[in-house]
C-alpha cells in the first residue's frame, strides 16, 4: 500500500495501460510536449513516441470524431477534453456517433474509446468552464460514464474504462486531482488486473442514521461530512455512485432501507440533476422505507459566479449537507446535537 | 346522459350516506322528482333530480358512504342507455379517519414482510404531505405499523406537522399501545370497507360486535368531545317553585281546548329563556377563536332524543315567537327530527339550547354545551316537595334547574344573574309573556 494523489493514480496507471497493449493511444490538447494541463499524461510522450500520444489542434469535434474513427478500426484511443465543457463543441460526435455506431451498424463494430476530462468548479474559472455536465452524457444510452473519487478507484476504473469495448466518458474533477488516498501494491503494473466492475457503486462508509450519497468529488466531501458528524454521533452512511451510466440503483436502494432516509449531494444543479434521478429511484425501490423526504443539496440555480465569495455561496459544502442532514433527522425524531 | 354526484348539502358536509334510492334504475325520472334521500351529518335530506330521462345506473348502494362529489347514478334519455363502468362510485372510504380502524391484518401478514420493492405501490399518491383527511404519516411509519399490528391512525405523530414516524410507531409498539384498537371504550367506527368476515379483535372478553355507525352518531361524538375537552364548563343549580307554572299551563290549555293545541311545561321554558335572553344579552353570545360574538337574534335550540342519536332543532328568534307558535314549530321539528327529515338549517344558528329529561324521572343533570352556543339549560322533572313556605312546611311542585356556561364567554356572576331572572320569571309566569 501507499498513498499517492489522483493525479498520479491516473497517470501511472494510462502509462501501464500502454505499456500492456500497444493499441492504446492517448490524444488529445496540449497532452503531449506540454505534459498535459494537468498533468496526467506527464512522460509519455517522451516513452511513447508520437504516433501513440498525439497533441491535436484545438478543435474538439475534429479530434473526439478521429478517435472514434480510430477505435472502429481496432485501436483504443483514450482522448483527453480539457475540461468538461469543451465536450459541448464535440457532442454531436460523442452522442449520434460514439454512442450509436455499435447499435445502428448492427453491432458490427464497437467503439472501444475513453474521454477522459475534468468537471468542478470552485477553481475560479468563470461560468463556462466550470461547469458539471456529465448529465448530458449519463443521459444517452449507449455510453458509459465512470466517476471515480479516490485514487485506488481511478486506478482501477481507468483500467476498466480502457479495456472496455464501449465508448466511455471518464469523469475526472479538477477539485479530486490533487486528493491523497491509498492505493494497492503494483496498481501501476501492466500486469496489474485488478479491473473494476463498471457499473457498481459502493457504500464507502457504514452507518445508520441516514445515507448519504454522492460522486466524484461530492462523494469525498460526503466522507468529509460523515467524519464530522460522527463528532456530533450522527452516523451516516456514504454511498459512492462512482458510474452514473450504468446506474447501480440496488446498492443505494438497499442502504436507504436500511437507514429509513437519504440526502444527495451534487455539484450540477439542482433542477433536472443527477440528484433527481437518484429521489426518483429511491422513492421506486424503497418507498415502504422512507421515514423523511428525500433531501438533494446541489448548486445555486445561477451560472457559476467569478467573485470568490460568490463561487464558494453556489457550491454545496460540508456545512450545506451537514444541515439538511440534520434537518432529515430530526424530521423523523433523532436527537441532533 | 349526465353522472348525478354526491351533492353538498351542508356546510360541514365532507361525504354522505346514500339512505333510500326513492328511483329504482330504468324508473322514469322528471325534473324535480326525488331520486334518493341522502344522510349527511346532519340530516336524512331528499335530492332531486335537475333534469328528464331514466335513472339508468345507481353507482351507489343505499348504506353505502361516499364523498362529496363522488357519481352516485347516471341518468340518460333513455332506458336502454348503454352505461360505461368509467364512472365507478369511489367506495366508502370513511373521510373521517381518524375514527376508521385502519385494516387489520392478520395475524400472518407480519410473516409477510413486503419481499421486493413495489414500485407501483397502491400508496404511492399519499405521501405525507399530501390534502386532505388523510393523516401524515411516513412510508416506513406506515409499513412498521402493519407489522406491529399498530393502527396508525390512532398514532400522534412528532414529525413535521404531525406526522407520524418510524420513532413514533416504535414508541407505540413499545409502551404497549399494542395489538390493534387499544381503546376499549372507543365504539370503533364503520369498517364499511373490512371485510365482513373479519371480526373485530378487540373483543378481549366482552363479546363485543361492530355496531354500523351513523353520520349523526359520528357528529355527536366529535363535537360534544369538543366542547368538553376545549369549553371550560361551569354549572348554576337552582330549583323552582313550580305551582304558579302549573296553574299558568293549566289555564293556557283551557283556553286553548277549543283548538287542540296544547302547551308544555317545555315550551313555557323555553319562552322564559328567550324572554330572559333578551334581559341578558351577555348570555346570548359566542366564544368564537379568541372572539366574543355578540348574537342580536334570540335562537333556542330543544334537544330530541330520536333514534339516530341527539338532535338539536333550532326555533329561530323565540323572543318574538307566540308559546303557541313555540308550541306548534317544536312539535313540527321534533317529528321531523324523528323521521331524519330535519334541513341543516333547522339545525344551526342555535344561540342558547334546552334540554328537559324531566319525563324520565332525572332529577336534574349537567348538560354538555353545545358548541357555539354559551349555556344550556338542563331541565329535571316535576316533583311534590315538602318546602318551607311563610314558616310553615308546605307541599310545593318544583323543578331542578342546570346551567352549564361556557366560563370564556360568561363569568359566574353573570350567568347567575340570568339564572335568578329566569327562576324568577318561572314562578310570575305571566312574565314569559310580558
Amino acid at each position: 500500500m501507499s498513498v499517492i494523489t489522483y493525479r498520479q493514480a491516473l497517470r501511472d496507471t494510462l502509462r501501464a495501460e500502454m505499456v500492456r497493449d500497444e493499441n492504446v493511444l492517448v490524444m488529445g490538447e496540449e497532452i503531449g510536449v506540454f505534459e498535459g494541463s494537468y498533468k496526467i499524461t506527464e512522460g509519455l510522450l517522451k516513452e511513447f513516441g508520437p504516433r501513440r500520444v498525439k497533441d491535436t489542434p484545438i478543435a474538439e469535434e475534429g479530434f473526439v470524431g478521429a478517435a472514434i474513427g480510430a477505435a472502429m478500426l481496432g485501436l483504443r484511443p483514450v482522448v483527453e477534453l480539457m475540461t468538461i465543457n469543451f465536450s459541448l463543441i464535440a457532442i454531436d460526435q460523442i452522442i449520434n456517433h460514439a454512442a450509436k455506431i455499435y447499435g445502428m451498424f448492427g453491432g458490427q463494430t464497437s467503439v472501444p474509446m475513453v474521454i477522459r476530462t475534468p468537471g468542478g468548479g470552485g477553481q475560479q474559472l468563470g461560468a463556462t468552464h466550470s461547469q458539471n455536465i456529465e448529465l448530458f452524457y449519463s443521459f444517452i444510452p449507449g455510453l458509459k460514464v465512470m466517476a471515480p473519487s479516490t485514487p485506488a478507484e481511478a486506478s482501477s476504473m481507468l483500467r476498466a474504462a480502457i479495456r472496455d469495448d464501449d465508448p466511455v466518458l471518464f469523469l475526472e474533477n479538477l477539485g479530486l486531482y490533487n486528493s491523497k488516498g491509498e492505493v494497492p501494491d503494483g496498481y501501476a503494473e501492466p500486469s496489474n488486473d485488478d479491473v473494476a466492475t463498471i457499473g457498481r457503486a459502493g457504500v464507502t462508509r457504514e452507518g445508520s442514521d441516514i445515507t448519504l450519497i454522492g460522486y466524484s468529488r461530492m462523494a469525498m466531501v460526503a466522507t468529509q461530512v460523515a467524519e464530522r458528524l460522527a463528532k456530533e454521533d450522527i452516523s451516516v452512511e456514504v454511498v459512492d455512485l462512482r458510474s452514473l451510466r450504468p446506474l447501480d440503483r440496488q446498492t443505494f436502494v438497499d442502504s436507504v432501507k436500511k437507514t429509513g432516509a437519504a440526502v444527495i449531494c451534487e455539484d450540477d444543479w439542482l433542477t433536472y440533476g443527477i440528484g433527481a434521478e437518484i429521489a426518483a429511484s429511491i422513492q421506486e425501490g424503497a418507498f415502504d422505507y422512507l421515514d423523511a423526504p428525500v433531501r438533494r443539496v446541489a448548486m445555486a440555480e445561477v451560472p457559476m459566479p467569478y467573485a470568490k465569495p460568490l463561487e464558494t455561496a453556489a457550491l454545496p459544502s460540508v456545512e450545506s449537507i451537514s444541515t439538511a442532514i440534520k434537518e432529515t433527522l430530526s424530521a423523523v425524531g433523532k436527537r441532533v446535537g | 346522459m349526465s353522472e348525478i354526484q354526491m351533492p353538498r348539502l351542508s356546510d360541514t358536509m365532507e361525504e354522505g350516506v346514500i339512505s333510500t334510492w326513492v328511483k329504482k334504475v330504468g324508473d322514469k325520472v322528471a325534473a324535480g322528482d326525488v331520486l334518493v334521500e341522502i344522510e349527511t351529518d346532519k340530516a336524512v335530506m331528499e335530492y332531486e333530480a335537475y333534469e328528464d330521462g331514466f335513472l339508468v345506473k345507481q353507482s351507489v348502494n343505499e348504506g353505502d358512504t361516499v364523498p362529496i362529489g363522488a357519481v352516485i347514478g347516471v341518468i340518460a334519455d333513455s332506458p336502454d342507455a348503454e352505461v360505461a363502468d368509467s364512472a365507478p362510485a369511489a367506495p366508502a372510504e370513511p373521510a373521517e379517519k381518524e375514527e376508521a380502524p385502519a385494516e387489520q391484518p392478520a395475524p400472518a401478514a407480519r410473516e409477510t414482510a413486503p419481499a421486493e420493492p413495489a414500485p407501483a405501490a397502491d400508496e404511492s399518491g399519499a405521501s405525507g404531505d399530501g390534502e386532505g383527511p388523510r393523516p401524515r404519516t411516513s412510508p416506513l411509519a406506515r409499513r412498521l405499523a402493519k407489522e406491529y399490528g399498530l393502527d396508525i391512525t390512532r398514532i400522534q405523530g412528532s414529525g413535521p406537522k404531525g406526522r407520524v414516524v418510524r420513532a413514533d410507531i416504535e414508541a407505540a409498539a413499545k409502551n404497549g399501545a399494542g395489538a390493534q384498537a387499544p381503546e376499549p371504550s372507543a365504539p370503533a367506527a364503520p369498517a364499511a370497507a373490512a371485510p365482513a368476515a373479519q371480526a373485530p379483535s378487540f373483543d378481549d372478553g366482552r363479546a363485543s360486535e361492530e355496531l354500523k355507525v351513523s353520520n349523526v352518531r359520528k357528529v355527536i361524538a366529535r363535537r360534544l368531545t369538543e366542547s368538553k375537552q376545549q369549553v371550560p364548563h361551569f354549572y348554576l343549580r337552582r330549583t323552582i317553585d313550580a305551582e304558579a307554572l302549573k296553574a299558568f299551563r293549566a289555564q293556557i290549555n283551557e283556553q286553548l281546548a277549543s283548538t287542540g293545541a296544547k302547551i308544555s311545561f317545555n315550551d313555557l321554558i323555553v319562552k322564559a329563556c328567550a324572554t330572559t335572553l333578551k334581559l341578558h344579552p351577555a348570555v346570548n353570545t359566542s366564544w368564537v377563536d379568541d372572539k366574543l360574538l355578540q348574537h342580536h337574534r334570540v335562537n333556542v335550540g330543544v334537544a330530541v332524543a330520536v333514534d339516530a342519536g341527539l338532535v338539536v332543532p333550532v326555533l329561530h328568534d323565540t323572543d318574538k315567537a307566540t308559546l303557541s307558535e313555540i308550541s306548534t314549530r317544536t312539535r313540527e321539528l321534533a317529528g321531523k327530527a324523528r323521521d331524519g327529515k330535519l334541513k341543516p338549517q333547522e339545525m344551526s344558528g342555535g344561540t342558547f339550547s334546552v334540554s328537559n329529561l324531566g319525563m324520565f324521572g332525572v332529577d336534574s343533570f349537567s348538560a354538555v354545551i353545545n358548541p357555539p352556543e354559551a349555556a344550556i339549560l338542563a331541565v329535571g322533572a316535576m316533583r311534590q316537595e315538602a318546602v318551607v313556605v311563610d314558616g310553615e312546611v308546605a307541599v310545593r311542585n318544583r323543578i331542578s334547574l342546570e346551567l352549564s356556561v361556557d366560563h370564556r364567554a360568561v363569568d359566574g356572576a353573570v350567568g347567575a344573574a340570568f339564572l335568578k331572572d329566569l327562576a324568577e320569571i318561572l314562578e310570575e309566569p305571566m312574565r314569559i309573556i310580558l
